[in-house]
């Protein structure tokens, strides 16, 4: 008899059926109903009304029975949290039955039951059983101070179960300090900076030891933990190696991919001569290798995380590429992470292999998978040049298949051959103009116009090659449409004779008959250009192109050590920072390698150097992506694209910088044609206007654009942050930031009503401060701030109240009052406000200003967590901070005359 | 109401007292931001963290993960964004302890784990943790299915912040959900013991036997994982207090049995054998990569080692293999020795001490378990050597012949061979003729499986077989399979790997006996075909569809019909324990039909 039958009863009015079995007096039937019940609520059906009922099966001498009624609990306790209460009793008694295992499962059940009425009982069941007798109730009740935790943080620590906790680490069960390192591990999630861990060398050394005895699990658990430590020099990083290395042999993937973790970040801090740095290489290889006969699934994290490690450390796979061989059955996910993972091994030692293989892929069925590996015939070109014409002779071998998609991924992939290796392989454009008209797909149409138009002169039809596209011009994708814009113009300025025809018609179909902005502005664009000065346009849009290199593709260095860190995870899968995809600040704490420390020098070593040593190499905030450059620019700056930047984005940037020129007062002329008078060229920085611009140059440019522009616009502003939250001030939320403009500071506050009464008579103060920062005007809020009401205020600052040295320097210490209460927050502000914009000191002046210091005056002291640096990056930020301003010197007289 | 008067009248009010107003020498007092703090409760602050820093921090990384990189300003924003950092080093690492902590752990664990049907359906679940919707379920089939469309399936999907970690198992979906950076891996690992562990409660995992034990389900899913950290997930001992019997378990009886959080979690105390022993099993099989033209690309040699203990008490076992590694750190001659490439051990096996001195020791669970596998890669050629010529006269017939040889010793014998051989999905009406065995059209896989009772090496066989073709030829694109073999070869090893001692010591002193058996079984191979000579079935000539007919050469016409390059193929499928039969003693005479091993009556000689 098997437990199906329980499913089948869907009769009507079985909800009072239940209730009056749940309340039967013989046990079986009693069993029978709650079996029952669970069996409704497996499938989804709602039976919490049958709670109290089921609650009182609870007290029960049935192991499985309560096991039932728990589960029961669980699911429901949350909509029923008056009613939960009346199982407090049960669970506390159960917490002190003589059977361990119903001890266990009572204070695991509890934890689980998410009802803050129900916690508070919790506390002292949980106490007793941390210290229980049976190392099974231990290990269970360290896991359940980790989920009290989650529901009310502030009771594990009223309580002292942190300091619990911690004791249970030195416990003489493996498996309870596995759990204890666990549970410290999630708790210490949500406290980033606090010091629960405690790691230092005695508790590494009992995790170590713990090591050994635990289950794979708790091994995952105590290699994960010592991942986070950081040794204090290279001796101590060799020795946690050293006793780490023997999990490398364990048969469980995760176990192996932690143990790796922690090695490829402790390897960081071993020099590189060292005989043990090798050793620690080769070993680890051969486990690296074993991942790949795992489960696909294990296989695949395992190749993602190889990926990673390929890049941080290519010499420990170096001579493992053929493990990397796609098998025919390998499931495509793994396909394609080999294949990804072969090129970045691929070198001049191995290329024959590989692009043998690599041919090979190309003529497999599934297209996803040809089409990457046609695609990896051209980054290996690309990647090791020795192998670039063989790589093109196979491409040419691909396209003589005529298989459509393979054709067009080899074109796409030439286009890229010839920008690294440009003027080596015209040879080959016969052959893909032959292939002209099956393209279809826009990214294959486009680079066989940038080819075309990059090798105008050498093509002899390329006019009549470039006008066919021309007749179906509106409708291209605007990614063909520009490259053919280009391409034409290209073909103009070297063919200028016959081609000037196609040029006035290409100019006209892209700004007059297309309402694409980015067409229309490179055509003006284009048309300036050539009606000003045509020697200029030449230089502009024939300029060199920067090579491409296989760079592009790597992941960017601070992330790859970020990434390391996390092997083994999700972040390490995605090859994403976890900021990119976890919600919310909890849990979002950078990580990056430790800096190698040797042991001689050890008076540098992050523990024992004081505050002030240069202990920048470790740098424990790493930024993320995702910020107002990219905004500004609307660029994909994001993760590296496989295959090498797209011509495309660069040329939009080309524009942004002609039009930063100052030509948008231009852009409403009515250009006449060719040599039209009224222009005047652009500037030179805008010379990789054409496609041939990195992103690179383009940026700078751009910080040169706006350097003329910033002392119109006023600074960088930073987004408002929040300063007062609601909760803290009854309901009143305050944001803000700092501004300059023109001359002026000023303090821009959002005030938000949050609470359900009317706020009224506001009034600002500030405190005391280093600059002497002052509102030079009330708060004026005109009407009273009504619930979820928000206002935007802009409050003018002067510099002359009074002054009072801050830690930090740029603490601003605020008093908001209005008529519920008076409150106070303190935030920082930005140094550049201070700065005037036309910075430039007469230098005489300066050092008159300068002497006239009396000497007795001059002290030393370090400008904390002052912006300037970082500013620098900022469009427009540059320019105040890069300035001798007033304040610098107002500084000087403020802070060291009064003395 | 004037502004001015406001202040003023506001500093009258006296609410500015509650700020330290000290003198600017004060603040060079090293307590001086302590006491501002403590008298001004309110206003302490929140750690202040200096926004600006942060954020241009950020634009310079984001520079970095940039192309750009290389350009001035990148490096300028590097210098930028790292002296910011250095900065806020220098001002936070006081406030902490003297030691700094390094950043927390990954949260390692899932959410709530489900099993779903092959729908998508949700059969049963656990939720772990509580963070995650348990209605988020509902996205996964959808994603999985576009995701598929798209062709880019993989284990891990994501809808919004959840993510998704699965696998598939028989008409089953495990799905483990979380909302954090989870260590993957042990997800992954997670839900391969699960199923393991079910599997051996229901012996077979599916839909049914789901259904039919929910409640052990439920119980298992409980016991198996806490708050997404796995806890026991040993199946013997779960076994031994979570039994399919529930009313087994009644009145306090039961007890944790101390296995469960000793550190040797695997094995319980008090075991009792009339007999005691241990087979050795020493499992092989080659792994091959062959090219197009026959040559071996990679080779690997596969093995595992499993035990099937039936000893009393708690014994310790150590076992003595000819490792070279061993031999040369105790100077034995490296002779018929076999270097072992990795080895991954049971976690029984003491780690550190084989790191240490080589020694394979450890305290064996009881019953079946994979002690060990390793791996080597050495030059092997294929054991059983295919060549194939398909003929395929489109529109008409396809004539299949295929010889096997068998390239091992000839006093060795291979077991249950089958030859599987793919076909067009659309042929129709076999025929076939062998030298030796039988052959059989398995129309639902699309092979032909020929099968040999026992092929001796040195060996040659054939077989033909013969299909007809449909006039109207089907539009899709076919893969092109590789010609699969499984066989096993007993008292043979292709790494010539030994058990040289296997040392039974147990308090009580009493003798136990091992028993070791060596089998090598088919394991992977790939073998291409031959590229670019001959039209072959590629995707580049299938692909171009109506281009192809328009050119194309009369249906009449053998367009695919020249042969193929001859095909050394064979792959996959380790022969299960149930095509292996018991097998009479071959080969070594000193094989005398040993002790036959109570649990499956295979016989076994001692090392």
């Amino acid at each position: 008899m098997t437990d199906s039958k329980y499913f089948t009863t869907t009769k009507k009015g079985e909800i009072f059926e239940l209730k009056a079995e749940l309340n039967s007096d013989k046990k079986e039937k009693k069993k029978e109903a709650v079996k029952k019940v669970i069996a409704s609520m497996t499938v989804g059906k709602d039976v919490s009304a049958l709670f109290p009922d089921v609650v009182n099966c609870m007290q029960t001498d049935n192991l499985e029975l309560k096991k039932l009624v728990y589960l029961y609990l669980m699911n429901y306790a949350k909509s029923q949290p008056d009613m939960a209460i009346m199982a407090v009793n049960t669970f506390v008694k159960d917490c002190e039955d003589p059977n361990p295992l119903i001890r266990a499962l009572a204070v695991r059940t509890m934890g689980c039951i998410r009802v803050d009425k129900i916690t508070e009982y919790l506390c002292e069941p949980l106490r007793k059983c941390l210290k229980d007798e049976d190392p099974y109730v231990r290990k269970t009740a360290a896991v359940c101070v980790a989920k009290l935790h989650d529901i009310n943080a502030q009771l594990v620590e009223d309580q002292g179960f942190l300091d619990t906790l911690k004791d249970l680490i030195s416990d003489s069960n493996p498996m309870v300090v596995a759990n204890a390192v666990a549970a410290l591990s999630e708790i210490a999630e949500s406290h980033p900076s606090s010091n629960l861990l405690d790691l230092n060398p005695q508790s590494i050394n009992k995790l170590l030891t713990a090591l050994n005895e635990c289950t794979e699990w708790g091994q995952i658990f105590i290699l994960d933990c010592l991942a986070n430590y950081t040794p204090k020099d290279d001796r101590e990083a060799q020795s946690i190696c050293e006793r780490v290395t023997p999990r490398l042999s364990h048969a469980n993937s995760a176990v192996v991919l932690s143990a790796v973790k922690v090695l490829m970040k402790f390897m960081e801090m071993l020099s590189k001569d060292l005989d043990y740095y090798g050793t620690l290489l080769k070993k680890l290889a051969p486990p690296l290798v074993t991942l790949l006969s795992a489960e696909p699934e294990l296989q695949y994290v395992a190749l993602r995380n190889i990926n990673l490690i390929v890049q941080k450390r290519p010499e420990i796979l170096k001579h493992e590429m053929k493990v990397f061989f796609v098998k025919y059955n390998d499931p495509i996910y793994v396909k394609l992470e080999k294949l990804d993972i072969m090129i970045r091994l691929a070198s001049q030692a191995n290329i024959a292999q590989v692009l043998a293989e690599l041919k090979e892929y190309a003529t497999e069925v599934d297209v996803d998978f040809v089409r990457k590996a046609v695609r990896a015939i051209g980054r290996c070109a690309i990647k090791v040049e020795q192998s670039a014409e063989r790589c093109v002779s196979t491409l040419l071998d691909l396209i003589q298949t005529k298989v459509n998609y393979v054709v067009q991924e080899a074109i796409v992939v030439i286009k890229d051959i010839f920008r690294k290796y440009p003027n080596k392989y015209e040879s080959v454009i016969a052959t893909l103009c032959e292939n002209l008209d099956s393209l279809d797909e826009p990214e294959a149409r486009a680079a066989m116009i940038w080819i075309v138009g990059e090798y105008a002169e050498r093509i002899d039809n390329a006019d009549e090659l470039l006008e066919s596209f021309l007749e179906g011009f509106h409708d291209e994708s605007t990614q063909v449409q520009l490259q053919l814009l280009t391409a034409i113009v290209k073909l103009f300025l070297k063919k200028p004779t016959e081609t000037q025809e196609l040029v006035q018609q290409v100019l006209s179909l892209a700004t007059q008959d297309s309402d694409n902005p980015d067409l229309r502005d490179r055509g003006y664009i284009y048309w300036r250009l050539l009606s000003t000065d045509p020697v200029a346009a030449k230089e502009v849009v024939l300029a060199e192109k920067p090579l491409i290199s296989e760079e592009t593709d790597l992941i960017e260095p601070t992330l790859l050590d970020e990434l390391i860190c996390y092997i083994g995870t999700l972040a390490s899968v995605y090859h994403k920072p976890p900021s990119a995809f976890v919600e919310g600040g909890r849990g979002v704490v950078h990580k990056s390698l430790p800096p190698r420390t040797a042991s001689n020098e050890s008076t540098e070593s992050p523990e024992t150097a004081p505050a002030g040593a240069p202990s920048g190499e470790q740098p424990d905030v790493i930024p993320t992506q995702g910020d107002l450059l990219g905004d500004l620019l609307n660029l994909d700056l994001g993760p590296p694209v496989s295959g090498p930047p797209l011509a495309t984005s660069s040329v939009q940037m080309g524009a942004v910088d002609l039009l930063g020129g100052g030509l948008d007062s231009l852009m409403g002329d009515e250009p006449e044609g060719i040599g039209g008078p009224n222009f005047v060229a652009p500037p030179a920085a805008a010379v990789p206007a054409n496609l041939g611009a990195t992103m690179g140059s383009g940026l700078s440019d751009l910080f040169d654009l706006t350097s003329g522009v910033g002392t119109l616009s006023g600074s960088y502003v930073a987004p408002k942050a929040v300063w007062l939250p609601a909760m803290k001030a009854k309901g009143l939320e305050i944001s803000g930031t700092f501004t300059r403009q023109v001359g002026s500071i000023s303090m821009d506050l959002q005030l938000t009503n949050k609470a359900l009464q009317v706020m009224t008579d506001f009034a600002i103060q500030f405190n005391r401060n280093s600059f002497g920062l002052a509102p030079a005007a009330p708060l004026q809020v005109h009407a009273p701030l009504s619930p979820n009401q928000t206002v935007e205020i802009s409050l003018p600052l002067n510099t002359v109240g009074s002054v009072m040295k801050m830690e930090p320097l740029n603490n601003l210490q605020v008093a908001v009052k209005n008529n519920i209460d008076v409150f106070y927050f303190s935030t920082l502000y930005p140094l550049h406000i201070l700065f005037v914009e036309d910075g430039k000191m007469d230098r005489q002046m300066f050092l008159a200003t300068w002497k006239d210091i009396p000497n007795e005056n001059e002290a030393q002291f370090q400008i904390r967590d002052c912006p300037l640096n970082a500013e620098a990056g900022r469009p427009g930020g540059n320019k105040n901070a890069g300035s001798t301003g007033e304040w610098a010197h107002k500084a000087l007289f403020i802070l060291f005359a009064p003395r | 109401m004037g502004g001015g008067e406001w202040v003023e009248g506001w500093l009258a009010a006296g609410w500015v007292d509650q700020w330290v107003v000290g003198r600017p020498g004060d603040s060079s007092h090293p307590h001086s931001r302590e006491q501002r703090e403590s008298e001004a409760g309110q206003l302490a602050p929140p750690e202040p963290r200096p926004a600006a820093v942060l954020a241009s921090a950020d634009s310079a990384a984001h520079l970095r993960a940039s192309p750009l990189r290389r350009s001035h300003l990148g490096a300028h924003l590097r210098a930028g964004a790292s002296a910011g950092r250095r900065k806020q080093r220098r001002r936070r690492l006081p406030a902490l302890a003297p030691r700094l902590p390094g950043p927390p752990a990954a949260t390692m664990s899932a959410s709530a784990v489900f099993i779903l049907d092959v729908k998508g359906k949700p059969l049963i679940s656990r939720n772990y943790k509580g963070d995650v919707a348990m209605s988020e379920i509902e996205h996964f089939m959808p994603l999985l299915m576009q995701r598929e469309e798209e062709g880019a399936l993989a284990p891990l999907l994501s809808h919004g912040r959840v993510h998704f970690l699965w696998i598939k198992h028989s008409n089953l979906y495990l799905v483990a959900t979380t909302l954090k950076n989870a260590n993957a891996s042990l997800v992954y690992s997670f839900l391969y013991k699960t199923v393991e562990v079910f599997s051996e409660y229901f012996k077979e995992l599916e839909e049914e036997s789901i259904r039919d034990n929910f409640v052990i389900v439920y119980e298992l899913l409980d016991e198996l994982m806490d708050f997404g950290f796995p806890q026991t997930t040993d199946s013997k001992i779960l076994q031994e207090y979570i039994t399919q019997q529930g009313n087994k378990l009644v009145t306090g009886k039961s007890r944790v049995p101390p296995t469960v959080t000793n550190a040797v979690s695997w094995r319980s105390e008090g075991l009792k054998y009339k007999k005691n022993e241990v087979f050795i099993d020493v499992i092989e099989s080659v792994n091959l990569l062959v090219n197009a033209n026959g040559s071996v690309l990679l080779s690997e040699i596969v093995g595992t080692i499993k035990l099937k203990v039936f000893l009393s008490g708690m014994p310790e076992l150590r076992l003595g293999l000819n490792d070279r590694v061993l031999f040369e750190l105790t100077g034995r001659s490296k002779n018929k020795s076999v270097e072992l490439e990795d080895v991954k051990f049971h976690q029984c096996v003491r780690l550190s001490r084989f790191d240490n001195d080589r020694t394979i020791s450890f305290i064996p669970p009881d019953g079946d378990f994979e002690l060990m596998s390793y791996r080597l890669s050495t030059q092997v050629k294929p054991l059983i050597w295919i060549e194939s010529v398909i003929e395929k006269f489109s529109h008409s017939r396809v004539e299949i012949m295929v010889k096997a040889k068998g390239q091992f010793k000839k006093q060795s014998v291979a077991n249950g061979v089958e030859i599987s051989v793919p076909v067009p999905s659309d042929a129709d009406s076999p025929r076939f003729k062998t030298s030796v065995g039988s052959a059989k059209y398995v129309p639902e896989k699309n092979v032909v499986i020929w099968s040999i009772k026992s092929f001796p090496g040195g060996k040659e066989y054939l077989m033909r077989a013969h299909f007809g073709l449909p006039s109207v030829e089907k539009e899709e694109v076919e893969g092109r399979p590789p010609i699969g073999v499984k066989f096993e070869i007993p008292y043979f090893t292709v790494s010539g790997i030994q058990v040289r001692y296997m040392k039974i010591i147990e308090k009580s002193g009493y003798q136990a006996l091992p028993w070791v058996r060596y089998i090598t079984q088919s394991g992977g191979c790939q073998c291409r075909h031959a590229a670019g000579g001959g039209p072959r079935r590629r995707p580049a000539e299938r692909g171009r569809g109506p281009r192809r007919r328009a050119g194309g050469a009369p249906p009449s016409a053998p367009r695919a019909g020249a042969p193929r390059r001859p095909e050394p193929l064979w792959q996959d499928g380790a022969a299960g324990h149930d095509v292996w039969q018991p097998h009479h003693c071959l080969g070594a005479p000193q094989a005398r039909c040993q002790p036959q091993c109570p649990g499956c009556h295979r016989h076994y000689s001692s090392p």
